[in-house]
């Protein structure tokens, strides 16, 4: 599974880059999905989110999940790109699959890249 | 009227062939399954079941015969009085009698048709498929939107499952209700039961509503706090109006606009579509479905296509296959109970499938001209039987709006016993709207469709003017 | 190049449609006609225009491509595709029932009510409840108004805090839908290695804050509960409520009654244990039976006796409206063509031991199958099973899985059992045969079935292409979701067509 070793990671499959603020769904979860077909921001710009909270709802052809926020912080831009073109977030989750950027940001429970990878392997069994 | 007996007592043995009508299996084919399983008997099978309980003694009359069962359902429908054969009818209120070509259930009655699954399998349900689709296409046609559902089990249940969505698209954080008093009752009464799990703040029908107001009068109570305003059209009392203005109100604080619509008159009239609604819902029923005393009916809903993903219910979608064939299939799958669960907006399953199929067979049989040409008759006749009914000494038209085929009729007296006189006659008046609506206690909301002749028309006209000298 | 347009089998309405075209039409106007309001007219009624012979045609065809009951053996667990009797859809459809406006007066429509009223008697008798709603239109609205009910009846004893609702891992999506629909908090029990409800976990879940429980006995995997009464007691002693499932009654029909194991209430699916026909997705019906404590909140209107009758003159029956009623469900009285009709017909064919014999071979014929396969597919319990049971759709050191097998089926024309449910068994297969399927059927489904995990193993792409000898083969449902095509239309040159 392809985790980044610059990101943290929480157990609900998210990621969160501490340097630039954004966040997403990661490689283990669109896979786990598959195929997405639908996504929809649940925030907006100035919103302050939690992390723990659902910040975008996902749909795939079999599957349906909602995204928590993996930090917190006040939201400066969501990527509105997603909505035209939902399975960027298959092909690309970590970079144009970013779905929020917070400012400040304070992860909330994370792991980082070696314990997610070691964690991912623990859920497929 | 005949008497019908309650058979509720288990009076004799029943005879071993007749319980085992539909079960293909011989005496012998059982004892080889017993043994391939490993047990003796039936009774065997059932362990697991509590013993006290185990096998209780069902108090119901024994079986019938196939010609048994047949005749005594004959006796029962023949009890009833019909509006065929028994009754004139002008009697609407949100389920109308409209002609059925015999086509549509020559074709329902096709097994391929009626005993057919849900379309999980696409590969082997194309015909499903394809018919829902095709009813999905004309729905959108006739409503102006954009898409439709495969459908939802009634006008009223669809109309509650547009709050519900709208309550969802504000994610809870609006919680306000706007519906004219003019939606019809039942509706009216279905969104407060299918919404009293959450604190929602309905407005607009309290018992003290004006009926006589204009639509735009609701502009008022339109505020941030809306998610949806609802009107119907034509609306209970068979009013038209055109709602352009009141959806723009909607649309400037942000809500959605809903409208419940008689599919009948959009054949003819200006659809909710053109006055830019978000969703149009309705009853299908008047589209080749019988009146079989109310059920089972068909919800149609339809909306604009930004609001696809939102939409409750199925949705067939085309596609194509892997040898290169165009065919549809279930989509949007994801937003449905049977793997959202608890989050998804609505728990429907099992919807009118069957019927969405007919209502397709029926818009196509009668087709662009046959469409319009019922909704035509359906107003020709009943202005002609308004017209003559106004002219009844102290009766009276109760609004001077434009109407399509229902009208409310003030026959100064109350409206209970005007029907009676009626019934004595064998026409089956109009719906007393003193049932819903306090103030319309002599009221009579008078229904005319393509199946009233004009002799009909005129002798409810004559019985009613004997029923004001009375 | 290739030509990637895809080939049409069969056009749509819409492509057949050709202007000027007539199918059905109506006589002139025998009124004088009235000036139509020009302003509030449509401008198009973009609608196809075909004539009769086209629009049979065009559904036959389309009939064509459907599997059905009338045509081959559905085992698809939960749904009991039982054999659909013809004599059910000639009363359905009788005059005095199809004609027949619901807001009539009560007098005029007396036979009706009857039925009605007689339906709920003898629904009352199957499942021992003490009343019994026939308004919800299918299963799952019959859930919600049982959800609705539960969550009033605690009201109406001055307990709100009872906010959680108990479901099984192993439930179907509408009992959490619907319960999701009131707000309800869903609180998941596990099922035990016998797969029973798992009784440690569910006392540890049980407290004051608990609505009850929703629960279908047999569960989907086909097991009766070895601890039934004892899951309902504990239910009963925290304060909450047993909501039972009734999708699985085809097994319990005189067998035992549900009330009698401690249910509060249930919902029925007439299109699933009384025959009514799946319609292709509907019209379903789900009547709702409740315990004595529960009679007050059922919604309106229920059919009773408004005066009661003598050796001469029959009772008559109406409408009333519960004391605490939770209110209207739909517009109208349910299902009454499409179900009421059809479910009491079949109830007056069988009697009481033609209901037994139902529960007891439907039972018959999924043990039957289970001794058949149990050695070639893995089956999670070592158990009789009811009228249903799970199996996996894998196989050691290969990669096929459950949705293969099931493609695979239809080449030996058969439709798929249930897949991918419960959710707690992996690749699932649900197998429910019904009562009505003869011993010949099942021996070749069996058959079948040992054939392809044969398949499996010796040639995989046999499965994994399949079906392979169907008219369509598998869908691209990625391009279904992302090109979300809903609808079609006429042509943009449709006017100038010749």
């Amino acid at each position: 599974m392809n985790a980044p070793s610059n990101l943290k990671y929480t157990k609900s499959n998210e990621w969160f880059d501490p340097s630039s603020g954004a966040m997403g769904l990661t490689d283990y979860a669109q896979s786990q999905l598959s195929d997405i077909v639908f996504v929809e921001i649940l925030v907006a710009a100035g919103d302050t989110v939690e992390a723990g909270i659902p910040i975008a709802s996902v749909e795939s052809v079999k599957a349906s999940a909602e995204i928590y926020a993996s930090a917190t912080g006040k939201v400066i831009t969501v990527n509105k790109a997603l909505s035209e073109k939902p399975e960027t977030l298959n092909s690309d989750p970590y970079s144009a699959g970013w779905m929020i950027k917070i400012e400040n940001g304070e992860p909330g429970d994370v792991m980082d890249s070696a314990a997610y990878e070691k964690y991912c392997a623990e859920q497929t069994k | 009227m005949s008497w019908i007996p309650l058979r509720t007592k288990n009076t004799a043995q029943s005879k071993r062939n007749n319980s085992m009508t539909y079960i293909p299996i011989s005496l012998k084919e059982r004892d080889a399954m017993l043994g391939a399983i490993g047990v003796k008997t039936l009774d065997d099978l059932f362990k697991d079941v509590p013993a006290k309980h185990r096998f209780p003694k069902l108090n119901l009359p024994p079986a019938l015969t196939e010609m048994e069962a047949a005749a005594e359902l004959a006796d029962i429908a023949a009890s009833n009085e019909n509006v065929h054969s028994d009754l004139i009818s002008f009697l609407g209120a949100g389920m109308y009698n409209h002609y059925i070509p015999a086509v549509v259930d020559h074709m329902l009655r096709r097994g391929e048709f009626y005993t057919a699954y849900t379309p999980y399998q696409p590969e082997i349900s194309q015909g499903t498929l394809q018919g829902i689709f095709e009813y999905q296409s004309l729905m959108a046609t006739l409503t102006g939107m954009d898409v439709s559902n495969a459908s939802h089990y009634d006008g009223a249940t669809a109309t509650a499952e547009a709050v519900n969505m709208a309550y969802a698209q504000f994610r809870g954080k609006r919680k306000k209700v706007v519906i004219s008093p003019t939606v019809h009752p039942q509706y009216r009464a279905v969104i407060r039961t299918y919404t009293q799990g959450v604190e929602l703040d309905l407005a607009g029908d309290d018992g003290n509503a004006d009926l006589d107001s204009s639509p735009e009068e609701l502009k008022s109570l339109i505020d941030d706090n809306t998610m949806i305003v609802i009107v119907q059209y034509p609306d209970f009392f068979g009013r038209i109006y055109d709602y352009t203005k009141l959806i723009e109100a909607a649309h400037s604080k942000g809500a959605l606009a809903c409208v419940v619509a008689n599919p009948t008159a959009l054949a003819m009239f200006k659809t909710p579509g053109e006055m830019d609604a978000d969703i149009v819902v309705g009853e299908g029923q008047p589209l080749g479905i019988p009146l079989w005393f109310g059920g089972p009916t068909l919800g149609f809903f339809t909306t604009k296509k930004s609001y696809v993903h939102k939409m409750a219910g199925r949705l067939v979608g085309e596609t194509v296959d892997n040898h290169g064939q165009r065919a549809y299939v279930l989509t949007l799958t994801a937003r449905e109970q049977h793997i959202k669960r608890e989050r998804a907006t609505s728990n429907i399953c099992t919807n009118e499938g069957l019927l969405a199929l007919g209502s397709a067979i029926y818009m196509s049989v009668l087709g662009k001209s046959g469409m319009r040409q019922v909704a035509e008759l359906c107003y020709h006749k009943a202005h002609y039987a308004a017209a003559q009914l106004s002219k009844i000494k102290g009766m009276g038209l109760c609004f001077s709006e434009p109407f399509f085929h229902e009208f409310a009729l003030c026959v100064n007296q109350p409206a209970e016993e005007v029907n009676a006189h009626l019934l004595e006659h064998g026409i089956l008046g109009g719906y007393a709207l003193g049932n819903d609506y306090p103030a319309l206690k002599n009221h009579l909301l008078i229904a005319v469709t393509e199946m009233n002749s004009k002799e009909q028309i005129d002798t409810l006209v004559g019985v009613l003017s004997e029923a004001n000298h009375d | 190049m290739t030509d990637t347009t895809p080939k049409i089998i069969e056009p749509t309405i819409f492509d057949l449609s050709s202007p000027g075209r007539t199918g059905v039409t109506f006589p002139e106007t025998d009124v004088p006609r009235t000036e139509l309001p020009q302003s509030m007219l449509r401008a198009d009624l973009p609608l196809p225009e075909l004539a009769e012979v086209d629009v049979v045609r065009h559904y036959m065809h389309l009939s064509k491509f459907n599997y059905s009951v009338d045509g081959g053996y559905y085992p698809l667990g939960s749904c009991t595709m039982k054999y659909n009797p013809k004599i059910d859809e000639d009363t359905c459809r009788l005059p005095g029932f199809l004609y027949t406006h619901p807001l009539q007066p009560i007098e005029t429509v007396q036979g009706n009510l009857a039925l009605m009223y007689q339906l709920q008697e003898w629904l009352k008798e199957i499942s021992g409840f003490a009343a019994v709603t026939l308004q919800p239109a299918a299963g799952a609205h019959g859930e919600f108004t049982g959800v609705l009910i539960m969550r009033t009846y605690h009201k109406s004893r001055g307990d709100a805090k009872r906010v959680k609702m108990l479901i099984p891992d192993s439930a179907h999506g509408t009992n959490p839908a619907s319960a999701g629909m009131m707000g309800l908090k869903i609180v998941q029990v596990p099922s035990d290695a016998r797969g029973n409800v798992d009784l440690k976990a569910l006392k540890e879940q049980c407290d004051d804050t608990v609505l009850g429980m929703m629960l279908t006995n047999p569960n989907t995997l086909g097991l009766f509960d070895e601890h039934i009464e004892e899951v309902c007691k504990i239910i009963h002693e925290c304060g909450g409520l047993m909501y039972g499932d009734g999708a699985n009654l085809n097994a319990l029909l005189g067998i035992v009654r549900p009330a009698d194991l401690g249910f509060d209430l249930m919902h029925f699916n007439l299109h699933k244990t009384f025959a009514v026909p799946h319609g292709g997705g509907g019209p379903g019906s789900g009547p709702v039976g409740v315990a004595a404590h529960l009679t007050d909140f059922l919604p309106e209107p229920l059919v009773g006796i408004l005066e009661d009758g003598d050796d001469e003159t029959p009772p008559l029956f109406g409408f009333i409206k519960p004391a605490k009623s939770i209110g209207r469900m739909k517009a109208f009285h349910g299902q009454f063509g499409g179900g009421f009709v059809r479910a009491f017909t079949y109830i007056a064919m069988h009697g009481p031991d033609g209901l037994k014999d139902i529960s007891q071979y439907a039972v018959l014929n999924a043990n039957y199958l289970l001794a058949r396969l149990r050695n070639t597919y893995h089956v999670p319990f070592d158990r009789i099973c009811m009228h249903e049971f799970v199996a996996e759709g894998q196989f050691e050191g290969s990669d096929v899985r459950a949705l293969d097998i099931a493609k695979r089926l239809m080449d030996y024309n058969f439709h798929p059992p249930t897949n991918y449910f419960p959710l707690i068994v992996h690749e699932a297969l649900m197998i429910e045969p019904t009562e009505t399927e003869n011993k010949d059927t099942l021996d070749a489904f069996a058959e079948a079935l040992i054939k392809i995990a044969e398949e499996a193993k010796q040639q995989p792409e046999l499965l994994h292409n399949a079906p392979s000898t169907t008219q369509f083969g598998r869908m691209d449902e990625v391009r279904a979701a992302r090109d979300l095509v809903l609808c079609c239309w006429l042509p943009e040159d449709y006017e100038q067509q010749e």
